[in-house]
């Protein structure tokens, strides 16, 4: 790397994965990234992405065989290098259990490896229910974001657990402290590379910035490749970003618009101190892999609030799978859906009470809905897949079971297949892991990070994690 | 004119476990007789329209008594299998919907 | 003969529930006997296999219930075959206690009930084969030989009227049958009064799944049938369905080979020279029917055993380039199954059920359509091991959703994930058995016991 002959070596973060361990990291290029000296390892393990089921029923999503074997990969390239890892969001809930697991994950990898003594900061955020009912009646706002509703003691009462997403301060105390790895909970993703920088040194416009373009690893780099290293380092009031796999490259557009990846507005990415401003940011290719941008900005929140996201358990799913290739039932499949419903309904009242039921029709508009600006009038082949959703299992079964199976029996004009106006797959019920809602994606005004986190430090040595006195 | 117009019922529908049965059936005499007459309808053509050989096409019955053309085609996994895609055989007939009896 | 008259509710017990109002209206014309057909093999070998029901016990309770209740205020026998959709054993033990059950509840007065089983040991065949019999594959099959007998978990043989006809002879009011021949048990009520086998045997084929063999098209209503010296009369139930010769003969070729034909144990009907006339608005009537008997007996077998465990994904596509390319995208994918797990139907095996492009009949699809606007993934992953089967399946999936092609325009993952878990299936199992056997009579693979049912 060019950079790296200048007398005062920038800081490099190394970010391996997108998202730790849902599938594997790929080795190549991260290795091939070691290679270049990087002075800190991070990697975002959680995402709300995943919907409110794994944070509601506080499980992760990952199995657990990738969740080793990516930590394993990053510890032990950070402790042959020396330099800090850090993880957030740990075990894609960022909840204490994710945490937990994490740190029983990493103690178990240095002891299998005689990885020499390290410390380990883990820090939690996640915030019980009862708390934020304390706040409640406290008469302490709990604000609603994107439209909803501020909540109430009701959405609480239906909230099964709740984490908050902690910024890049309580991580950088913990570096401070001398943590050679973090495990944190759920953090926001941009705090996480943030960290290590502000702990070099940097402001936090470029550092939080940086983090937001590395969050995804190498989606910010073409052509499209997931799992793959990118490095990115801070130079002279500009960060750079530079593509570790071989073929691929970070280039001014990719790296922008990666910046508007998953944020309904391009220009303003907020964290629990403030706000990172994108709206000046010029970008500029400076060698054939890597990206330079100038112009970030970070206005500081004249009150500290931290986000609330929260999930609560909703019902039992069964799923079936039918498809159709009857051109006439493809016509007319609202009424074949019409009539499985009322046949539900004869059984269990109106959709709502008791069940809910949803029909995806793949191959008109299962994707996308009632957004689809071009739904087939008459596509040649339809996958309805039944879902229904109760509170009782054998409610949603039922549900299900009679949603999918009527779909065969529909009285339809002029059917020509009475056979069956439809194909089981199999003729079965799929269980579906259990329905779960966001109830909150709320903030809540704190004194400080430190009112909803709490940072323990172990030294793991022989593979056993000691508490250390703080 | 195309099957689908001169037919009353087309189906199709497992026959036990290892074959899928086709039925096509005419509610008016006149378009029974067009579809049996024109010929269009035979074991060579219906395994060509399923892309299939024509020995997995084990019956091909006029069924007068209900108006009917039925043929047989024998499966080749039994019913159920893993990777199965169609339990009953119930949808495997759309095909015979745009056949052209002139 | 004595004229018969029999109502059948359901084309398949328990399935979906029974339709409530054409079977009062059937029960009204007090009829002789209430019997339905509860087992297919169109259900595919799983619950023959693992022994279970397919259906929901609250649907089966939901239309024995209507129909127990219904056959003790009538006072006329209840037939059901087939028990519990296998026919095996614990589906004719599972239907007793159901029948208990609601006797109790209802407070019945005391009655008789039968059971006769036809479940058949994997070890009883082995010994068979062993003593030189023979088990000859029916449509084409090979005969059986002790290595598809060791895949096999469970075996059904298939009764004909004879098990039946007996017990009804020792004044059974409610039978519960093992895997029976669909149309055997309306046939041998019918038999017993004097009924011909042609008549019989016809009049059993064409009501065994109910409503289907009247128009327009309906699921679980109930259809009357009558035999008497002038034929069978077909009668559908339901206000709006009528039993048409067209409805009736299309019905009579319905699931089978062949039309003019069905087999049952000591012989076939033959359908080739049936006559159909409308009698009535609702009623046809079928005659010219014929038997023709065999001298040798011979029974069907069953049998089905596991293959592999299931697991399954569901995914959507949406962008066009990746829909063009979808053929590259699965292989791409099947490349990095292969490099972790071993060649693709190795150890494993890994389906893409793509939805919108032929999904539904595979290499039978003519016209697959080249560019439809969506595609439905569901992907289907079979293993010995079930924990494997999901962990392969889960990558089979995701990296669909990483897949790489070249000018890919969505760069946010090349599929829509419905919700990101993997569905637990149940196992796959496979039809090992399809074939037939010597008997020395018809009632030589079936059992039957006698209870005496207080309320």
């Amino acid at each position: 790397m060019k950079g790296g002959r200048r007398a005062m070596k920038p800081f490099r973060v190394l970010c391996p994965t997108g998202h730790l361990s849902f599938t594997p990291l790929e080795k190549g290029s991260f290795l091939l990234a070691c290679g270049y000296g990087p002075d800190a390892i991070a990697a975002d393990a959680g995402s709300c992405d995943m919907g409110p089921r794994p944070l509601g029923a506080d499980e992760h999503v990952s199995l657990e065989a990738w969740q080793r074997h990516d930590l394993e990969v990053m510890l032990l390239q950070s402790r042959r290098l020396g330099i800090p890892m850090i993880v957030g969001s740990a075990s894609d809930t960022g909840t204490d259990r994710g945490v937990d697991q994490f740190v029983a994950l990493v103690r178990d990898i240095a002891k299998e490896h005689r990885l020499p003594p390290f410390r380990l900061a883990a820090i939690y955020s996640e915030v019980p229910v009862e708390e934020l009912k304390r706040r409640l009646l406290r008469r302490e706002r709990i604000e609603g974001l994107c439209g909803r509703p501020d909540a109430g003691l009701s959405i609480l009462e239906r909230t099964d657990r709740a984490v908050a997403v902690m910024d890049a301060e309580p991580m950088r105390q913990a570096l401070a402290a001398g943590a050679d790895v973090i495990i944190a909970g759920r953090s926001s993703d941009c705090a996480i590379f943030a960290a290590p920088l502000l702990h070099a040194g940097h402001d936090p416009a470029n550092s939080y910035f940086l983090g937001k373009l590395m969050e995804c690893a190498s989606f910010c780099a073409e052509p499209y490749m997931a799992k793959e290293s990118v490095m990115g380092w801070i130079d002279e009031g500009a960060v750079y970003v530079r593509a570790m796999h071989p073929d691929q490259r970070c280039t001014p557009l990719s790296v922008a618009s990666h910046a508007m990846y998953e944020r309904p507005n391009p220009y303003f990415e907020h964290v629990a101190g403030g706000c990172v401003d994108m709206t000046d940011c010029v970008y500029e290719q400076v060698d054939d892999k890597t990206t330079r941008v100038r112009g970030a900005r970070f206005v500081t929140s004249p009150t500290y609030r931290m986000k609330i996201e929260g999930a609560g358990f909703v019902g039992h799913r069964r799923i079936a799978i039918v498809g159709i290739r009857d051109p006439d039932t493809i016509r007319l499949i609202d009424q074949a859906v019409a009539w499985a419903r009322d046949k539900v309904a004869e059984r269990f009242g109106p959709d709502g009470n008791s069940y809910r039921l949803h029909y995806h029709l793949y191959g008109r508009d299962g994707i996308m809905g009632p957004m689809e600006p071009r739904p087939v009038a008459a596509p040649q082949e339809l996958c309805v897949v039944v879902e229904s959703v109760s509170r009782d299992p054998q409610v949603a079964f039922e549900a299900c079971a009679l949603g999918s199976r009527n779909l065969f029996y529909a009285r339809l004009p002029a059917l020509k297949g009475t056979a069956g106006a439809a194909a089981m797959m199999s003729d079965e019920i799929l269980i579906g892991e259990p329905g779960y809602e966001w109830t909150l994606n709320h903030v809540v005004m704190v004194s400080g990070p430190g009112d909803l986190v709490r940072t323990r430090h172990h030294r793991i040595a022989d593979g056993a994690a000691w508490g250390i006195a703080r | 004119m195309k099957l689908v117009e001169l037919a009353s019922t087309i189906r199709s529908k497992n026959a036990g476990v290892d074959h899928i049965t086709f039925d096509i059936i005419c509610r008016e005499r006149h378009n029974f007789e067009r579809v049996r007459d024109s010929g269009v309808l035979n074991r060579a053509s219906v395994a060509r329209l399923f892309g299939i050989e024509e020995a997995r096409v084990t019956d091909f019955v006029v069924f007068e008594p209900a108006q009917a053309i039925k043929f047989t085609i024998r499966r080749l996994r039994p019913s159920g299998c893993k990777g199965e895609t169609d339990m009953f055989g119930s949808q495997q007939y759309a095909p015979l919907f745009d056949v052209e009896i002139p | 003969m004595k004229p018969i008259r029999i109502i059948t509710p359901t084309g398949h017990l328990g399935t979906t529930p029974l339709e409530k109002g054409s079977f009062e209206r059937g029960c009204a014309q007090r009829p002789d006997y209430i019997i339905a057909d509860s087992g297919s093999a169109d259900i595919g070998p799983y619950p023959l296999g693992a022994d279970r029901p397919a259906s929901s016990e609250v649907w089966q309770r939901h239309d024995l219930e209507a129909m127990l209740v219904a056959a003790r205020k009538l006072g006329i026998p209840m037939i059901i075959g087939s028990a519990s959709d296998t026919g095996t054993n614990r589906g004719v033990d599972q239907y007793v206690r159901l029948i208990k059950e609601i006797a109790a509840q209802h407070k019945l007065a005391p009655f008789k009930l039968a059971a006769v089983y036809s479940e058949v040991p994997v070890s009883d065949l082995i010994h068979r084969v062993q003593a030189g019999e023979t088990i000859a594959g029916l449509n084409g099959r090979p005969t059986a030989d002790l290595a598809l007998l060791k895949r096999t978990d469970r075996v059904v043989a298939v009764m004909g009227v004879e098990p039946i006809r007996a017990v009804l002879r020792d004044g059974a009011d409610v039978i519960i049958a093992g895997r029976s021949g669909d149309c055997a048990i309306f046939a041998a009520p019918i038999l017993n009064a004097g009924g011909g086998e042609a008549d019989a045997y016809f009049c059993g084929k064409a009501m065994e799944c109910a409503s289907f063999c009247g128009e327009p098209f309906m699921g679980k209503e109930t259809i009357l049938g009558r035999v008497d010296s002038e034929g069978v009369f077909l009668t559908a139930m339901h206000p709006a369905q009528r039993c048409t010769p067209a409805s009736v003969a299309s019905h009579a070729m319905y699931e089978r080979l062949n039309p003019f034909r069905e087999y049952v144990p000591g012989g076939f009907l033959d359908m080739s020279r049936c006559r159909y006339e409308q009698v009535d608005e609702k009623t046809t009537r079928v005659t010219g029917q014929t038997f023709v008997a065999d001298a040798e007996t011979w029974i069907k077998l069953e049998g089905a055993g596991k293959v592999a465990e299931r697991a399954l994904f569901i995914l959507g596509i949406r962008d066009p380039y990746t829909i063009a390319n979808l053929d590259r995208a699965i292989d791409w994918t099947k490349g990095k199954l292969a490099e972790r797990f071993g060649p693709v139907g190795g150890t494993y095996d890994v389906f893409y059920h793509d939805y919108g492009r032929g999904a539904v009949m595979g290499e039978m699809e003519p016209t697959p359509a080249k560019s439809p606007l969506e595609v439905g993934i569901v992907v289907e992953v079979t293993c010995d091991d079930a924990a494997r089967a999901e962990v392969i399946c889960h990558i089979a999936a995701k990296n669909l959703f990483y897949a790489r092609l070249p000018d890919v325009k969505g760069t946010a993952g090349t599929a829509a994930i419905m919700s990101d878990e993997v569905l637990h299936a149940r196992p796959a199992y496979e039809w090992t058995l399809n074939h037939i056997i010597k008997a020395k009579d018809q009632s030589e693979f079936f059992s039957t016991r006698f209870e005496t049912i207080h309320a």
